[in-house]
């Protein structure tokens, strides 16, 4: 038997992402996500005017369309307890949220903002999907990328160390023997 | 006669001194860039002076400064753009953390103008680019920093500058540590390029090993996440 509640937990940070607002906001994306066994989607919109209407009636925050909860919010000062409990997180590929998803080991699909001026972020993400560690997409390849998704064939990441760091930094002040 | 005699020799004096301390700045800039050692075996704790970008790289540098000695790296003194409203607190709420469990070692927190803002036109960003290399040669000459720490962003160009100029004119021994963010993970950003480049950083660490093969006086000493 399945988990009662498995939720899809999409944030965009702190600033704003419009077309991934724009993309998840379909019922398309929300009929994929149900046939995969998600039973909830959270979306944090970040401060975008775009308001999921779609998925969710004009003037509401919250509500179930085609047996899947939705509910969507601005931001919150604790995006690591949404992807805690998440069964699956769809972000923008800030490192932030990236390696928050990774360590907590949630299932990770990312979506760089192609409008952001010095994109480090593709970087980032086709990077640790060459590894295996996520799934990267563009906001226009999201549907496809959420139907051919498959959590198991994900490799865990492990969390990096700092110790080495740390030395190097102590023997060039002078502190290390 | 003698009068031309000795205004031909004042002339060449002056331009042999000029040419004297033209070389010995060469030279010593030289031997800054090139001489670099670890610092002698130190006692006292090393002034640290952490440069916080926005965003992610706050978050990096705060996770770095969590492992690392706070009663070593102490004072530690925060350098944070005017316009950024978020890493002052974040720091400031670390170190509370840090100064009740780890060494009431002291700290505090400079707001310094930023050299551009995003979107900023480049005709007004020199302006304020000058502005704020004037406001970090105050800052640094106050602050004497044993370790410059800093991980990008712009910000973090004219600390550095500062730093790099009173070494080289022996006023201090500042050490620069440059850590690359991890979202860099085949190119370097514009702060990591100067600093490299320019031989301004003592240590340039990056957070994936293959960058070590595109810049190899680059450190790599594993991931901060």
């Amino acid at each position: 038997m399945p988990p009662a509640n498995r939720s899809v937990f999409v944030t965009v940070g702190t600033t704003k992402f419009e077309a991934l607002v724009e993309r998840v906001d379909s019922l398309e994306l929300l009929r994929a996500l149900r046939d995969k066994g998600y039973t909830k989607i959270i979306i944090q919109k970040g401060n975008g005017i775009y308001c999921p209407n779609v998925i969710v009636p004009k003037g509401q925050t919250k509500a179930t369309t085609e047996g899947v909860e939705v509910e969507y919010f601005d931001y919150s000062p604790s995006l690591a307890s949404y992807i805690a409990s998440a069964a699956l997180v769809i972000s923008h590929a800030g490192s932030g949220s990236i390696f928050e998803t990774l360590t907590a080991r949630v299932p990770l699909i990312v979506v760089p903002n192609p409008l952001l001026m010095d994109n480090h972020q593709v970087e980032l993400g086709e990077q640790l999907a060459d590894m295996g560690h996520l799934v990267s997409a563009a906001p226009c390849d999201l549907l496809a990328a959420v139907r051919s998704f498959d959590a198991s064939r994900l490799v865990p990441y492990t969390k990096g160390s700092t110790e080495d760091m740390v030395r190097a930094i102590d023997r060039q002040l002078g502190f290390a023997p | 006669m003698h009068f031309i005699a000795g205004l031909h020799s004042g002339v060449l004096w002056t331009w042999g001194i000029a040419l004297v301390c033209v070389l010995t700045l060469a030279l010593r800039v030289l031997y800054v860039l090139f001489q670099r050692k670890p610092a002698t075996a130190r006692t006292k704790p090393a002034k640290t002076l952490i440069v916080l970008g926005s965003g992610g790289h706050s978050a990096e540098m705060l996770m770095l400064l969590d492992k690392m000695d706070k009663a070593r790296y102490s004072p530690r003194s925060y350098v944070v753009a005017a316009t950024d409203r978020m890493s002052g607190p974040k720091a400031l709420a670390r170190e509370r953390i840090w100064q009740n469990e780890d060494s009431p070692t002291g700290f505090n927190i400079h707001h310094i103008p930023r050299s551009r803002e995003v979107g900023q036109s480049y005709v007004t960003s020199v302006i304020t680019t000058l502005y704020s290399l004037v406001f970090a040669f105050v800052l640094v000459l106050r602050e004497v920093p044993d370790l410059v720490l800093v991980n990008g962003p712009g910000t973090c160009i004219p600390i550095c500058a500062a730093a790099f100029v009173y070494r080289v004119f022996g006023l201090m021994g500042t050490r620069i540590v440059y850590v690359e963010s991890i979202a860099r993970t085949r190119r370097f950003s514009l702060s990591a390029k100067l600093l490299y480049h320019l031989r301004m950083a003592d240590l340039v660490f990056v957070q994936w090993e293959q960058l070590t093969r595109t810049y190899p006086r680059a450190l790599y000493a594993g991931r901060l996440y």
